[in-house]
């Protein structure tokens, strides 16, 4: 679904990582790691088509990304942005809307069938009560959740989140791993970005860890995050332990 | 909000439109006679033969209608403008000054009158120079390409903006104080006074032409009141679509401009208490916008025609009560649209 080969992002004259071999199938989540100027975000940005790749190529569904127009890459591909910064007061029905802009043409209003598809996102994420509320006047899980519900609006079936859970309080942050499994187990392949490796026990089926200076590790959760990983790229402690079967994290103070 | 309040904005703002335009014709130097009006506007458009005093039909068709057209036609345009700017730039605070274009539109005037052209000449001075002060802006910003493009660009227009002003300045202080300093000062004040049919009819096809595009365009607007990689996420292409709606704008300013000089807070006003009665998005947006900046134009005309023996130039009267709504919004309005 998204395919990315030998993949060199970055800035001209300022690579950021290089060698990227990627492969996400229908209901595969990648969690994606690393410090703070790590490059998830500039990662990010190159697998949506918003930067050029420096090197390498991104298939979405078979079909070469640099060739598509902007409205084919929205139909496959879903964003989520890190912190939406509301200006204007829309209402979620409106802001989920939004996401229908690669269905509807250059002068049209959205129509019948765009309006099904935004209120079907709506209740698919549980927000059908804030449905009418202005985005502005939302707490932060009540608008990543309407985000979301605007990528899926969106009809694509490949979602990219940047650090979803960041901002979040802890009941939030649940909720929203808890839809990536769900929308995994619906047949999305979902790319998410966190600061906190635990999640990646909790909601993906696969880890990249980006480290400083472009050097990267994939796999299985279980053999990507280990303290010794861990602390190669954070540069801490960590203790990886499991509590009832479960991995989790332990920072060492 | 429901349905049914948004109907009730149109509704009202309409009605407070046709009340002002009512009013407008029949208040001034020569009051008319509310049944004259009535017996004449009935005569003209359903070819009633009604008898109506002759001053009344030459102070109608001749003095007052094609002011009144202007203010109209003036107020919808800078409030339309205003609000597409507004959300283009991501901020409720933004005017159509903001680019350069009444900076620009009125060096081109000023240089008309400064140069004792025709009025004609002026007007096109005007258009021009608007136009040519946002396509400036708009090279500078698009080439300094390490920063942000919108702040690239209003910071260009700050700039641009100063640079022209200070060349007004010049041409001010180099003009004959008799003849031509007092109809720069008029211009630069704004005026609807001298408005001809002519004028009008110049102007309009313009506005027109600035107004189809916005129109066309008015759910897609929408999205560009989002950070451009949403935007260009879901799927717009973000640079040349923001192109088209600065020159629809600009188009509309320039226009407006041309044929009343600079009226200020028009376009920064209008647009915001609009978004405030029915919401930010566009195609609800636009169309209120105009007939509350249609409305509030033709009463503010009318006010400076009639509050005091000579007439009070409408740019001081919006600038009036403009400044204390700014300062308000400025104080209190923050959670609307953070």
């Amino acid at each position: 679904m998204l395919e990315a080969r030998g993949l060199g992002y970055g800035y001209p004259g300022r690579p950021v990582g290089r060698g990227l071999d990627l492969a996400l199938g229908a209901g595969e989540v990648l969690c994606v790691l690393g410090p703070n100027g790590g490059g998830k975000t500039t990662l990010f940005r190159t697998l949506l088509g918003l930067l050029p790749a420096q090197a390498g190529s991104i298939l979405l569904d078979g079909q070469a990304l640099e060739a598509m127009s902007r409205g084919d890459v929205a139909r496959r591909v879903g964003y989520v942005p890190q912190g939406h910064a509301a200006q204007f007061a829309f209402t979620v029905r409106e802001a989920v809307l939004m996401g229908r802009t690669s269905h509807i043409s250059l002068f049209a209003a959205p129509g019948a069938a765009d309006r099904d598809a935004a209120e079907h996102a709506i209740q698919a994420l549980g927000i059908g009560e804030l449905a009418e509320r202005v985005v502005t006047e939302l707490s932060g899980g009540e608008r990543q959740l309407t985000m979301i519900a605007r990528a899926l609006a969106q009809g694509a079936r490949a979602l990219v989140l940047d650090e979803p859970t960041a901002s979040l309080d802890f009941g939030n942050q649940v909720r929203v791993l808890r839809e990536i499994r769900r929308l995994a187990a619906e047949g999305y392949a979902v790319v998410f970005s966190t600061h906190d490796p635990g999640q990646a026990f909790l909601a993906a089926s696969r880890v990249l860890l980006l480290a400083q200076g472009g050097a990267q590790r994939m796999g299985t959760p279980d053999e990507v995050i280990t303290g010794e990983n861990l602390r190669a790229v954070y540069g801490v402690e960590v203790r990886v332990a499991a509590v009832d079967g479960a991995r989790a994290c332990l920072p060492v103070l | 909000m429901t349905r049914h309040p948004r109907a009730l904005a149109y509704a009202l703002a309409l009605a407070v439109l046709l009340v002002l335009t009512a009013l407008a014709f029949a208040v001034g130097r020569f009051p008319l006679d509310f049944g004259d009006l009535a017996a004449l506007t009935a005569n003209k458009l359903l070819g009633a033969g009604y008898a109506v005093p002759p001053t009344t039909e030459t102070v109608v068709m001749q003095v007052r209608g094609p002011r009144i057209l202007a203010a109209l036609l003036v107020g919808a345009a800078l409030a339309a403008a205003g609000a597409a700017y507004q959300g283009m730039f991501r901020n409720p605070l933004v005017s159509p000054d903001l680019l350069g274009v009444s900076a620009g539109a009125a060096l081109g005037a000023v240089l008309g009158i400064f140069f004792s052209q025709s009025v004609l000449v002026i007007q096109l001075g005007a258009f021009t120079g608007g136009l040519l002060a946002v396509a400036v802006v708009y090279a500078v910003g698009a080439s300094v390409r390490r920063h942000d493009p919108i702040l690239a660009l209003i910071l260009a227009g700050i700039v641009i903006g100063t640079l022209f002003g200070s060349m007004i300045g010049l041409l001010k202080y180099l003009a004959d104080p008799y003849n031509q300093l007092p109809a720069i000062t008029f211009w630069l004040l704004g005026s609807l006074a001298a408005v001809a049919p002519a004028d009008l009819a110049l102007a309009a096809p313009f506005a027109l032409a600035g107004l189809v595009p916005l129109y066309l365009l008015r759910w897609r607007m929408n999205l560009l009141s989002l950070a451009d990689d949403e935007a260009r996420s879901l799927g717009v292409p973000v640079g040349r679509l923001r192109i088209a709606v600065v020159c629809a704008a600009t188009l509309m300013t320039a226009a407006a401009v041309a044929i009343s000089g600079i009226i200020g807070w028009v376009g920064l006003l209008i647009p915001h208490a609009a978004r405030l009665l029915i919401g930010p998005e566009f195609s609800r947006l636009l169309p209120l916008s105009m007939v509350l900046g249609a409305a509030f134009l033709l009463a503010v005309d009318t006010l400076s025609r009639t509050i005091a023996p000579i007439e009070v130039p409408p740019g001081v009267l919006t600038a009036l009560i403009g400044t204390p709504f700014f300062l308000w919004l400025f104080a209190t309005a923050r959670r609307s649209w953070q």
